[in-house]
C-alpha cells in the first residue's frame, strides 16, 4: 500500500494532476462541508519524455454531447468489439481500424500506464509559427540598442521556416513591409486612432474595399499572400530583418520638457491583433510586445502625456481617481479576446523603472497565454536571459510552446464543472457536466489557452451533484477526461487525453480517509487561486476575510479540540501546513498590495495562476536555506529567527533570489578572507549558494531578480519583508533570545501570533 | 430698325448713316463719311465744340484741341502727323496726336466697325448719311482743324454740338490743354483720331491726305471699310482736304453712323457676336437700338470732341471724338479714296483701322516712354503702359510694378465716384520682380521695438508722415494722429522741414521698402524656421505609364540643385521633402544618416497625418546621395502599379501637417493625374454638365464641390502652406474644386491635358522649373491702409480673407497680384491726396520675417474730367476680369456680361456727358485714356469663362478663371489681348521684335508667319502661301506639306531665321510667368480653329461680337443712357 504522498506524486508524474481530495465525498451536501471544494491544478503539456504520441487518432464516443476519448476506464467488450464509454454509458462499436483488437492485443489508450495518451491528427494543413515583434521605440538610446540585439539574437533562436513580423510604435505606428528589397517600406497607422479590424486590413493591403467592382475584379479575401509582405519566413528574410532591426530609430518626435514619450502601445495592438486575424486566423501566433514604458496616447492609455501627472497608484485606484483605467482595461480586453479567438497569444515584455501600465494590459496576456516579463531594462541580464528563455527547446528539440490549445473537461454524472483559473478563456461550451455554480471561469466545458508551455498550469474546480440520498454503489469512482488539443511547436496538431478516476468515499463514515486524502499543498494553491481571483474584481481585505473565514471553517471541520479550549486545538499531519501556508498567501503580494505597485501586483498574479503546483508554493511561501559551516545546506524555517550572524540564507520567492550574509560572515567577507589560502573553506561556503542559486537561475521561467546583499544592505529588505516576523521591534525584548534572529521592524503579525488566533475562532463555539 | 436710326440720326444723320449701318448687324456697312463730317468739326480751339451746326464747314472750331495737343504732341506728333493727312495743326498732333492716331483709326474702325459688322442693311442709310457727314467735314475748316480735331468728330452734330458744346470745350482747352495732355486724346479714340489728324491737318490739314493715312491707318478706312461707305466720299472729299483732319472728327460721323446704325444697334442687340445673324443675343439689349444709335454716334463724335474739348482742353476732346465719330472710318475711307467711296452710298464695313488699335497704343506709349526713367516723385501721375520698357525710379511712391491703380486721381465724393462707375482699384504685386536696372528694396531695421507705427492706425513710417515740433513728433499721413517720434529716431529738422536724415532713410524718402520684423511679428513669437518644399507625385497607373513619374524623378535631381534662396546667401536654406500616393500616401525617410531611404506608408486617408519627422524634411545638399537614390528607385519601385484610383484632399492635409509638425511654411507641388475618385475625403465625382451652359445654375460649374476642401484650404493657410497643383487629367477633372485650394493658398495650377511626354513635356518642365525657382514669400498677411476719406473694401486674389482686412496668403510669389477696391467714407481733398499704403509681412526664402511696405499717392479732383484723365485701362481691365470672375460664382453669366456692358457704358456714357465737349450725338466718345477699353471689355466677355459655351471644357473655363483671379496687370493685359507678331518679313539680322499687329484674321496673310502668344498659349501661324524658302528654313523641309501635324517644337537649324525665331521663342518662354506650349498651325489646318480664338478682334468662336460690332453695341447703349 503506497502512501499518498506516493499517490499523489505518482499521478502528478503522470498525468500531471494533483487533486486537493484524492477520495471524493459522495454527496453534494458532504462535499460543500469539506470546505475545500473537489479540485485539481493541471498541466496539460506535462513534460513526458517517456510518452510517445500515438500517430493515429483518438476514438470517440458516438453520443454527441459526449464525445468522450476512449480510455482505460472504459469497458470492452473485446468479442463484440464494442466499449462502453464511462461517462455516458454509451456503448459503441470499435472503428473497422480496431478489428484485430483482443485481450492480449489492445491499443495504447486502453492500457492503464496510458491515462495519459497523445495523439497526432494527421488531417488539415500545417501553418507555420508566426512570431510577431512589436517594438516601442520610446526607449533611452541603451535600451534600445540593447533590445535590438535581443530581437537580432532571437532570429537565429526561431525554427527557420517560421513567420516573422515587426511592428514599431512611438507615436505612430509602424508595420514593417519586410519582402521589398531597396527602400525599406513600413505602414504607418497614427497613434491616436482607435481602428476596426477591417479598416487596419484595408490599410495594410491586405483586403480591397468592398464595392471594388471597378474593374470587375472578384473580390479577393484577406489572403495570407499578400500578408506575406509583412510576415516572412525566417530564414528568408533573416539578413533583411536584421538590418531592419539595426537600423531602427528611437521614435523620433520630439519629447518636450515634462512629458512622456507618446507612446501609442494601444494601437500598435490592435495593429498587430487586425494584421493576424485577417491573415492567420486560427494559426498559432505570437505577438511580442516590447514596451519600455506605459501608453500615453490613442484608445488603451494609460497615463497622459504630462508628466507632473504620475501614473496611478493602488491609492488612485481605491479612491477612484485613476481617469483611464477601466477605458483602457475594457480596451486591452477586447483586444485579448479578439486574439484569444484565433488563438494568437500575446507575451508583454516590460522593461521601466515606472509602471508601464500591465495592470491594464495583463488581460492580453492573461487571456492569450502570453508571458509577461517585467524588468527594469532591456539592458539586464534579466531580460536578456528570459527572453532567450521564451525560445528553449525540449528533450526532443522542439521549443516549448504550443499553441492554440483547447482544453476540454469531461466528467462523470456525479461531477459537474465549476470552472477553470489560469492562462485561458472561456469557450462558451455548455453541456450536461457544467455547473451552475461558477469558480473562476465557468459556465464551459470547453476552455481557450492560445500559448501552452510545459509548465502552463490550471485550477479546474469541480461540485459534487449526487445527492445525499442516493448513495455511489460501493466501489463506484467517479473519472474526469481532459481532452486538450494544441498546435505542437513543430507544427503537427496533437491531442493529449488525460483521463482519471478517484473512488467516491462515504464521508459521514469515511471522514478519516477523505482527510488523510486530502493534498494540502495543491488546497493551498488552489485556495490561493481562488483567492487571487476573486482579488481581481474584489476589495482585498474582502478577499482576506473570505480565506480566513474558509480557513476556520476547515480548522473547525477537521481540527481536534475541546470546544473553546484553544490549546486542545490539533491538525492531523495531512493539514498541519495547510495554516502556515494560508498565513504566508496573507502576507504575500498576490492579496497584499501595499508595497506593490499596481503594476507588480498584475505581474505578480498572472505568474501566480499559471505555475505548476511547486513554483506556486515557492511563490506563497517562499523557500529559505541556510548555509553555515555547522552542516550541509538546509532549509530553514521562513521566519525571523533563521536570520544569523554566522549564516548565509538562500531565499527562493520565485520572483526574487536573494542570497544573505549574515553580519559575521558579512564582516569576514569584507576582510578578505576567502582570498586567504587558509580560509578556502570560507571560500567554499561563500560558492555554496552561489553555486545553487545559479542553478535555479538556470531553469526558472522568468529569471528571477537575483539579489547579493549582506546584513544592513538596503536590499536586505528583501528577506525582512518575507520571513515571519516573530521577532519585531515590539517583541525584541519579550523574547530576550539575543542570538536567535534578527527583529523586523514590522506592526505585522507573525505566524505565531496568527496562530494563536485561529486556533481561538476554530474552538469557538460562537463562530 | 437701321433705317429709323438713321431716321432719328438725321441731325448727324449723315454721319449716322454709318450707324445705321449698325444696325443691321450682319451688313458691312460702310463707314461713313462721318469721317470727312467731323473733320470738319475742328475749328479750332473750341475743340470739340465744333460748333458743329456752323461747323459744316468751318468746323475749325478744333483747333482747341491743337492746344492741348501741344502738350502731348510731341510723341504723337511724329506718328500722328504723318497719320493725319490733317496734320496742319501741329499742335493738335501733340494733342490728338498720339491719340490721334489711334482714335482716328479708331473712329475709323469704329464707324468700321459698326458699319461693317452691323446692320447691313441699314447701313446703306446711313451710308448715304455720310455724305452728310462729309459736309461736315468742312467744319474742319482747316483752321482750327488742329483742335477741332477732337472735336472733330463733333462735327457731324454740327449743329446742335457746335455752339453750345463748342464753346464749353472752348473755355475748357485751357483746362484740357494742361491735363489733358496726351491722355485725354487717347480718351477720345472714336473721334479723336481723327480729329487729331484734322487738327493736325490744319497746319498739315492742308494734306487731307494726310488725314487718310493717319486714318489710315487709313488702310483701315478705306480698304475694309469700305471706306468709301464711310461716306467718306463726302466727307472725305470736303473735309478730307484740310478737312480730312477733321477727317478725325469725321470718325465721329462715322461714328454716329455707325452707331447709328440704328440698325446696327438691332443687329447689335441681335447678337454682338455674330453681329446680326448669330443673334448670339450677346447684347439683345439692342432694343433702343436705332434711335438711340444715331444720336450715340453723334456723340460719339461729338461729345468726343466735347469732351476733348472741354475737358481736355480741347485736345483730346478732338481726339476723342475724331476716333469715335465714324470721322475715323470716314476718314479712312474719305481720305484716299474718299470720294470714290463716299460714292458708293452705302458701304458695307467699317475700316477696322478706323477704331482705336491697342496695338497703336502700345507702340505709342512705348515710343513716347519707352527706356526712360519714370520718376515716381509726383502724386498722382499716371505711369507708363505695362507694355512699355521703363525704368522707374522710387522716389517717395511706389512703383508701378508694385501698385498701379485704375484711375490716379480719385472723385472726391462718393457721389461722384458712383456717377462715373469707374471702379477705384489699385492692383498690388506686392512681390514683383524688379528688373536689374532697379534697385532692390531697402531693408530697413529698427531695432528690438520693430518698426515705427503711427500710434492710432498702426501705419509704418512712411513719407506721408509729417514732422513737425522741431522733428519730435510726426502726424500720420493717414489717420492724422500726432505721434511721438522714439528717442532713437529722433533726427532733426532742416530749414523746409524735412529730417536732416531724410535721405538716408529709406523709409522717409522712397515709396517701397523692407522693414526687418520683430519677433512680435513672427507665429507664436518664434522666429520662423527655414521654408520648406514638399514634392508630392502620384504613382497611380497613369503617371507612371505615361513616363511622368520617371520624368519628374529625373527632372528633381537638376532642380533641386538650383532652389531658390534670398539674394546674398550662398545656398538655399529651403528644405526638401517627398511623397508619393495613389490611394495611399508614400512618405520617405531621406535623412543623411542613412544609407537607404525608407518608406512609410500612410493608407488612413480619412484621418490623414505625417508619419515621420526628422528625415522627412532635409537638407538637399545634406541628403543628396540619399535622395538621388530614392529619386532613382520610385519609377522602378511603382511600375508594375495597376492603381488607378487617387486621393488629392488627403495629400494636401499630409503636407499641411508635415509643415504644422516641422513648424515652418512652405509650398507643395502637387503632380495629380486625374480627378480623386478613391474613397477618402474630398473624394469627387464627375459634376461636369454642358446642360447647365447658359442657365442660372451655370455657377455651381464653379463653385468648388465640398465643404472639405474649404476647411482645407483654411489650414493651409493657417499653416503658410502653399498648393502648386500639376494636373496631368485625360477628362474632367473638377478644376473649379481641385484649384480652389491652390487657389486660396497663393499656389498656381498648370494643366496638362492628355499628357504626352514627348510633345507636352518640356512645357512641363519648363513650368516646374519657373515655379520651383520663383522668388516668393511665405506665411503672408497683407494690410492695406489708406488716408482717411476712403478705404479698401474688397479683395480679389488668390488670396483667403478671415476677416475684412487682413489679406491672408499661405504663399505670395512674384506674379501674385491682388485687386483691392476702394469706396469713399466721405470726402477726399484735393490738397491733400489720397494715400494708401500696402504693408505685407512675410517670411523670406531665407527664413527671415519681413514687412514690405508701398506707399503711394494719388490725387483727388473734384473734376470727373481728371479722373479720366488718370484712368489706366489695363489696369481697370484687370478689374473687371477678377470682378467679373468672381461674380460668376454667384449670378448667372448672363447678368455679370450684362453688367459689364452696362458699366462700360455708364462710364463712357459719363465722360461723354460731363467731360466730353458737346458734339453729335452720334458720335462715338472715348475717353483717350480709354480709348482701347472696349476692345479688352469685349475680349474679357469672349474668355472662356464668361463664354457660356457649352462647347468650351468646364476644366478650361475654371482654370482660366482661377488663374486670372490671380493675375497682375501685365497678364491681364497680354491675355486679353495677344500678341500678335509677322515673322515672315523681320529683318533675322537685328535683335528687335517685329511690332505686333492687331488680333485679327484680317492682319493674317496667307504668305506669312505668325507668332501668336498671350502668356498661356503660344502659336506659330504658317499661311498657306508661305515660301518654301521660309519653311526650309525654320523646319528644313522642303514644304508645307511636310510638315507633321501636332509639331511643336523647332528644329534647331543654322540659318538666321531659324535662329532668330528660336531666339524670340526662347526669350517669350523665358520672359513670362508660366511656360507655354509651342502649336505650330498650319492655316486652314483643323488646329487653327483654336488658334483663331484668340484673335479677339475678331468675333468668338464660341459666340461674341467682333471688336467693331461691340464697339457699335456700347455706343448704342452710351446713347440710350445719354438721351
Amino acid at each position: 500500500m503506497t502512501t499518498y504522498q506516493e499517490f499523489i506524486q505518482q499521478n502528478e508524474d503522470r498525468d500531471g494532476v494533483r487533486f486537493s481530495w484524492n477520495l471524493w465525498p459522495s454527496s453534494r451536501l458532504e462535499a460543500t462541508r469539506l470546505v475545500v471544494p473537489v479540485s485539481c491544478l493541471f498541466t496539460p503539456l506535462k513534460e513526458r519524455p517517456d510518452l510517445p504520441p500515438v500517430q493515429y487518432e483518438p476514438v470517440l464516443c458516438s453520443r454527441a454531447n459526449c464525445k468522450a476519448v476512449l480510455n482505460p476506464l472504459c469497458q470492452v467488450d473485446f468479442r463484440a468489439k464494442i466499449w462502453a464509454c464511462n461517462f455516458c454509458f454509451q456503448r459503441n462499436p470499435f472503428p473497422p481500424s480496431y478489428a484485430g483488437i483482443s485481450e492480449v492485443n489492445q491499443p495504447a489508450e486502453l492500457m492503464p500506464q496510458f491515462s495519459t495518451i497523445e495523439y497526432i491528427v494527421q488531417r488539415g494543413a500545417t501553418a507555420p509559427l508566426i512570431f510577431l515583434y512589436v517594438v516601442d521605440t520610446c526607449l533611452e538610446e541603451e535600451d534600445l540598442q540593447a533590445l535590438k540585439e535581443s530581437l537580432q539574437m532571437s532570429l537565429s533562436l526561431l525554427p527557420p521556416n517560421a513567420l516573422v513580423g515587426l511592428i514599431t510604435f512611438g507615436r505612430m505606428v509602424q508595420v514593417h513591409e519586410l519582402s521589398c528589397e531597396g527602400i525599406a517600406k513600413s505602414y504607418v497607422f497614427r497613434g491616436t486612432k482607435d481602428l476596426t479590424s477591417k479598416q487596419i486590413q484595408e490599410m495594410l493591403g491586405l483586403s480591397k474595399p468592398a464595392a471594388q467592382g471597378q474593374q470587375g475584379r472578384p473580390m479577393a479575401p484577406p489572403d495570407a499572400a499578400s500578408a506575406c509582405r509583412f510576415l516572412q519566413p525566417v530564414h528568408r528574410v533573416d539578413m533583411n530583418l536584421t538590418d531592419l532591426l539595426g537600423e531602427l530609430q528611437r521614435d523620433p518626435w520630439p519629447v518636450p520638457q515634462g512629458k512622456r514619450p507618446l507612446r501609442s502601445t494601444g494601437v500598435a495592438l490592435s495593429v498587430a491583433v487586425g494584421l493576424l486575424e485577417g491573415a492567420f486566423p486560427n494559426t498559432g501566433a505570437r505577438v511580442m510586445l516590447f514596451i519600455g514604458g506605459p501608453p500615453t496616447q490613442g484608445p488603451g492609455m494609460v497615463v497622459g502625456d504630462e508628466l507632473k501627472t504620475p501614473i496611478r497608484s493602488w491609492h488612485d485606484i481605491q479612491k477612484d481617481n485613476a481617469r483611464h483605467l477601466k477605458k483602457a482595461t475594457k480596451y486591452y480586453e477586447a483586444l485579448a479576446n479578439r486574439s484569444a479567438v484565433n488563438g494568437h497569444c500575446i507575451d508583454i515584455y516590460a522593461c521601466a523603472l515606472d509602471q508601464s501600465g500591465l495592470l491594464e494590459m495583463k488581460c492580453l496576456s492573461n487571456l492569450t497565454g502570453g508571458h509577461i516579463v517585467m524588468g527594469d531594462s532591456f539592458n539586464t541580464s534579466l531580460f536578456k536571459q528570459t527572453f532567450q528563455r521564451v525560445f528553449s527547446k525540449d528533450f526532443n528539440g522542439d521549443f516549448r510552446m504550443a499553441f492554440g490549445g483547447v482544453l476540454e473537461c469531461k466528467t462523470s454524472r456525479e461531477l459537474k464543472v465549476c470552472g477553470a483559473i489560469g492562462p485561458c478563456v472561456s469557450l462558451h461550451a455548455k453541456g450536461s457536466c457544467v455547473s451552475e455554480n461558477e469558480m473562476g471561469i465557468g459556465g464551459t466545458t470547453q476552455w481557450k489557452v492560445c500559448s501552452l508551455n510545459p509548465s502552463t498550469t490550471l485550477g479546474l474546480y469541480f461540485e459534487v451533484v449526487n445527492q445525499h440520498n442516493a448513495p455511489i454503489p460501493q466501489g463506484g469512482r467517479g473519472a474526469i477526461q481532459f481532452v486538450t488539443q494544441y498546435q505542437h511547436s513543430n507544427t503537427q496538431r496533437r491531442i493529449r487525453v488525460t483521463t482519471i478516476a478517484r473512488n467516491w468515499a462515504d464521508a459521514q463514515s469515511q471522514i478519516q480517509h477523505i482527510e488523510s486524502s486530502f493534498d494540502q499543498e495543491a488546497a493551498a494553491v488552489l485556495m490561493a487561486r481562488l483567492g487571487v481571483f476573486r482579488a481581481e474584481s474584489e476589495e482585498g481585505p474582502d478577499v482576506l476575510r473570505w480565506l480566513d473565514r474558509q480557513l476556520i471553517r476547515l480548522c473547525q471541520k477537521f481540527g481536534q479540540f475541546n470546544k473553546d479550549d484553544p490549546t486542545s486545538f490539533r491538525l492531523s499531519e495531512s493539514l498541519s501546513l495547510y495554516p502556515q501556508f494560508m498565513f504566508h498567501l496573507r502576507r504575500s503580494p498576490f492579496l497584499q498590495v501595499f508595497n506593490n505597485s499596481p503594476d507588480e501586483s498584475s505581474y505578480y498574479r498572472h505568474h501566480f495562476v499559471r505555475q505548476d503546483l511547486t513554483q506556486s508554493l515557492i511563490m506563497v511561501q517562499p523557500i529559505l536555506y541556510s548555509y553555515s559551516f555547522y552542516g550541509p545546506p538546509e532549509p530553514v524555517l521562513l521566519d525571523s529567527s533563521s536570520i544569523l550572524p554566522d549564516k548565509i540564507l538562500l531565499m527562493d520567492t520565485f520572483f526574487q533570489l536573494v542570497i544573505y550574509h549574515g553580519e559575521t560572515i558579512a564582516q569576514w567577507r569584507k576582510a578578505g578572507y576567502q582570498e586567504m589560502a587558509e580560509y578556502e573553506n570560507f571560500k567554499q561556503l561563500l560558492q555554496a549558494p552561489l553555486d545553487d542559486a545559479q542553478e535555479i537561475l538556470q531553469t526558472r521561467f522568468p529569471m528571477p531578480r537575483y539579489v547579493d546583499t549582506e546584513h544592513g544592505g538596503s536590499q536586505a529588505r528583501f528577506l525582512l519583508s518575507k520571513v515571519n516576523p516573530s521577532q519585531t521591534h515590539n517583541n525584541l525584548y519579550g523574547w530576550g533570545q539575543q542570538e536567535t534572529g534578527a527583529p523586523i521592524l514590522t506592526d505585522d503579525v507573525s505566524l505565531q501570533v496568527f496562530m494563536d488566533h485561529l486556533k481561538k475562532l476554530a474552538v469557538s463555539s460562537s463562530a | 430698325m437701321s433705317q429709323q436710326g438713321y431716321v432719328a440720326a438725321p441731325p448727324y444723320s449723315q454721319a449716322q448713316p454709318g450707324m445705321g449701318g449698325y444696325g443691321p448687324p450682319g451688313a458691312t456697312q460702310p463707314l461713313y463719311g462721318h469721317y470727312g463730317g467731323p473733320p470738319q468739326g475742328y475749328n479750332a480751339a473750341p475743340t470739340g465744340v465744333m460748333k458743329p451746326a456752323a461747323v459744316g464747314p468751318p468746323a475749325a472750331p478744333y483747333s482747341p484741341n491743337v492746344q492741348q495737343n501741344g502738350g502731348t504732341p510731341p510723341h504723337r506728333h511724329l506718328a500722328p502727323t504723318a497719320a493725319y493727312g490733317q496734320p496742319p495743326q501741329s499742335s493738335y498732333n501733340s494733342m490728338a496726336a498720339p491719340p490721334s492716331l489711334s482714335t482716328q483709326q479708331i473712329t475709323s474702325q469704329m464707324s468700321a466697325m459698326s458699319m461693317g459688322s452691323y446692320a447691313p442693311g441699314t447701313q446703306a442709310p446711313p451710308l448715304q448719311r455720310p455724305p452728310p457727314v462729309m459736309g461736315q467735314p468742312p467744319m474742319h475748316q482747316g483752321p482750327q482743324s488742329p483742335p477741332m480735331s477732337p472735336q472733330m468728330t463733333a462735327p457731324p452734330m454740327s449743329p446742335q454740338m457746335t455752339a453750345p458744346p463748342m464753346s464749353p470745350q472752348m473755355t475748357a482747352p485751357p483746362m484740357g490743354a494742361p491735363p489733358m495732355g496726351a491722355p485725354l486724346m487717347g480718351a477720345p479714340l472714336m473721334g479723336a483720331p481723327p480729329m487729331g489728324a484734322p487738327p493736325m491737318g490744319a497746319p498739315p490739314m492742308g494734306a487731307p491726305p494726310m488725314g487718310a493715312p493717319p486714318m489710315g491707318a487709313p488702310p483701315m478706312g478705306a480698304p475694309p471699310m469700305g471706306a468709301p461707305p464711310m461716306g467718306a466720299p463726302p466727307m472725305g472729299a470736303p473735309p478730307m482736304g484740310a478737312p480730312p483732319m477733321g477727317a478725325p472728327p469725321m470718325g465721329a460721323p462715322p461714328m454716329n453712323a455707325p452707331p447709328m446704325g440704328g440698325p446696327s444697334m438691332g443687329g447689335m442687340g441681335g447678337n454682338f457676336p455674330g453681329s446680326p445673324p448669330p443673334g448670339v443675343g450677346c447684347f439683345q439689349s439692342a432694343g433702343p437700338g436705332p434711335q438711340g444709335f444715331p444720336q450715340q454716334p453723334g456723340q460719339f463724335g461729338g461729345p468726343m470732341g466735347g469732351a476733348m474739348g472741354g475737358a481736355m482742353g480741347g485736345a483730346m476732346g478732338g481726339a476723342m471724338g475724331g476716333a469715335m465719330g465714324g470721322a475715323p472710318p470716314g476718314m479712312t475711307g474719305g481720305f484716299p479714296s474718299g470720294p470714290s467711296q463716299l460714292a458708293g452710298p452705302p458701304q458695307k464695313k467699317l475700316d477696322p483701322d478706323s477704331i482705336p488699335s491697342p496695338t497703336q497704343v502700345i507702340e505709342d506709349d512705348q515710343l513716347r516712354q519707352g527706356g526712360q526713367i519714370y520718376n515716381t516723385s509726383v502724386r498722382g501721375q499716371v505711369p507708363p503702359l505695362v507694355t512699355t520698357q521703363f525704368t522707374v525710379q522710387d522716389q517717395g511712391n511706389a512703383s508701378p510694378r508694385f501698385m498701379r491703380c485704375t484711375t490716379y486721381s480719385l472723385p472726391c465724393t462718393a457721389d461722384q465716384a458712383k456717377q462715373c462707375q469707374v471702379p477705384l482699384a489699385t492692383i498690388i504685386t506686392p512681390l514683383a520682380r524688379l528688373p536689374n536696372s532697379e534697385t532692390p528694396l531697402h531693408v530697413v531695421n529698427h531695432g528690438e521695438t520693430g518698426p515705427i507705427r503711427c500710434n492710432r492706425c498702426k501705419a509704418y513710417m512712411c513719407p506721408f508722415m509729417q514732422f513737425t515740433e522741431g522733428g519730435r513728433r510726426f502726424q500720420c499721413g493717414f489717420c492724422n494722429c500726432v505721434n511721438e517720434v522714439p528717442a532713437f529716431y529722433f533726427q532733426h529738422l532742416d530749414h523746409v522741414g524735412r529730417r536732416v536724415d531724410f535721405y538716408e532713410r529709406p523709409e522717409l524718402c522712397l515709396g517701397s521698402y523692407e522693414f526687418v520684423a520683430t519677433l512680435d511679428y513672427c507665429k507664436n513669437n518664434k522666429p520662423p524656421n527655414p521654408p520648406a518644399f514638399i514634392f508630392m507625385i502620384d504613382v497611380s497607373y497613369n503617371n507612371v505609364k505615361y513616363g511622368l513619374v520617371k520624368m519628374i524623378c529625373d527632372e528633381l535631381k537638376t532642380l533641386l540643385e538650383k532652389l531658390p534662396k534670398e539674394e546674398g546667401s550662398e545656398s538655399s536654406v529651403v528644405k526638401v521633402g517627398f511623397v508619393t500616393y495613389n490611394k495611399v500616401l508614400h512618405f520617405y525617410n531621406v535623412k543623411s544618416a542613412l544609407a537607404q531611404p525608407q518608406m512609410m506608408v500612410v493608407s488612413d486617408t480619412a484621418d490623414m497625418f505625417v508619419p515621420l519627422l526628422d528625415g522627412f524634411l532635409v537638407n538637399y545638399q545634406d541628403s543628396k546621395a540619399v535622395i538621388y537614390n530614392l529619386l532613382d528607385q520610385i519609377p522602378d519601385m511603382f511600375a508594375n502599379s495597376n492603381e488607378s484610383e487617387t486621393v488629392f484632399a488627403p495629400v494636401i492635409q499630409a503636407g499641411v501637417e508635415a509643415l504644422k509638425a516641422a513648424e515652418c511654411s512652405g509650398k507643395l507641388f502637387v503632380f495629380q493625374s486625374a480627378m480623386p475618385t478613391a474613397e477618402a475625403p474630398g473624394k469627387l465625382k464627375n459634376r461636369d454638365d454642358k446642360k447647365l451652359v447658359n442657365t442660372d445654375k451655370e455657377k455651381t460649374l464653379f463653385q468648388p464641390q465640398k465643404g472639405v476642401y474649404e476647411q482645407l484650404a483654411k489650414d493651409c493657410v493657417a499653416s503658410g502652406c502653399s498648393v502648386d497643383l500639376f494636373l496631368f487629367p485625360s477628362q474632367y477633372a473638377d478644376l473649379s474644386t481641385m484649384g480652389s485650394v491652390p487657389f486660396h493658398t497663393g499656389g498656381s495650377v498648370y494643366k496638362y491635358n492628355n499628357f504626352q511626354v514627348e510633345t507636352d513635356g518640356e512645357h512641363f518642365l519648363r513650368d516646374l522649373r519657373k515655379d520651383v525657382q520663383k522668388p516668393v514669400g511665405f506665411d503672408a498677411v497683407m494690410r492695406v491702409r489708406t488716408s482717411t476719406g476712403f478705404r479698401a473694401t474688397d479683395f480679389f486674389g488668390a488670396v483667403h480673407m478671415n476677416n475684412t482686412t487682413d489679406v491672408e496668403m499661405a504663399v505670395v510669389d512674384c506674379d501674385k497680384a491682388v485687386t483691392v477696391e476702394f469706396k469713399h467714407d466721405d470726402t477726399l481733398s484735393e490738397d491733400t491726396g489720397a494715400m494708401i499704403q500696402c504693408a505685407l509681412l512675410y517670411t523670406t526664402l531665407g527664413g527671415q520675417r519681413r514687412l514690405r511696405v508701398h506707399n503711394l499717392g494719388l490725387n483727388c479732383s473734384a473734376e470727373l474730367s481728371n479722373l479720366f484723365k488718370s484712368c489706366e485701362t489695363d489696369s481697370l481691365i484687370n478689374f473687371f476680369a477678377k470682378s467679373a470672375y468672381r461674380a460668376i460664382l454667384k449670378q448667372p453669366i448672363k447678368n455679370v456680361r450684362e453688367i459689364l456692358v452696362n458699366q462700360t457704358a455708364h462710364m463712357l456714357a459719363c465722360y461723354r456727358k460731363n467731360c466730353a465737349s458737346a458734339s453729335a450725338a452720334s458720335q462715338l466718345i472715348l475717353p483717350d485714356t480709354m480709348k482701347v477699353f472696349p476692345v479688352y471689355m469685349n475680349s474679357l466677355m469672349k474668355s472662356a469663362p464668361l463664354a457660356a459655351s457649352a462647347e468650351l471644357p468646364t476644366d478650361e473655363r475654371a482654370h482660366q478663371r482661377l488663374s486670372v483671379m490671380a493675375m497682375g496687370v501685365e497678364e491681364t493685359q497680354l491675355l486679353l489681348y495677344p500678341r500678335l507678331v509677322p515673322l515672315h518679313n523681320m529683318d533675322a539680322g537685328s535683335d528687335v521684335l517685329p511690332a505686333p499687329v492687331r488680333c485679327s484674321e484680317d492682319r493674317l496673310s496667307d504668305s506669312g508667319l505668325f507668332l501668336l502668344e498671350n502668356g498661356h498659349s503660344m502659336f506659330l501661324w504658317l499661311g498657306q502661301g508661305s515660301s518654301p524658302d521660309l519653311i526650309q528654313s525654320l523646319f528644313n523641309l522642303p514644304s508645307l506639306a511636310h510638315l507633321q501635324p501636332n509639331t511643336s517644337d523647332l528644329p534647331e537649324l543654322d540659318n538666321p531665321l531659324s535662329k532668330k525665331v528660336r531666339v524670340i521663342v526662347q526669350d517669350l518662354l523665358e520672359k513670362r510667368p508660366s511656360s507655354m506650349k509651342l502649336h505650330i498651325v498650319r492655316q486652314k489646318d483643323k488646329p487653327e480653329v483654336v488658334f483663331r480664338q484668340f484673335l479677339v478682334e475678331d468675333k468668338g468662336l464660341h459666340g461674341g461680337a467682333s471688336y467693331m460690332d461691340f464697339l457699335c453695341f456700347v455706343h448704342r447703349e452710351i446713347r440710350q443712357l445719354l438721351s
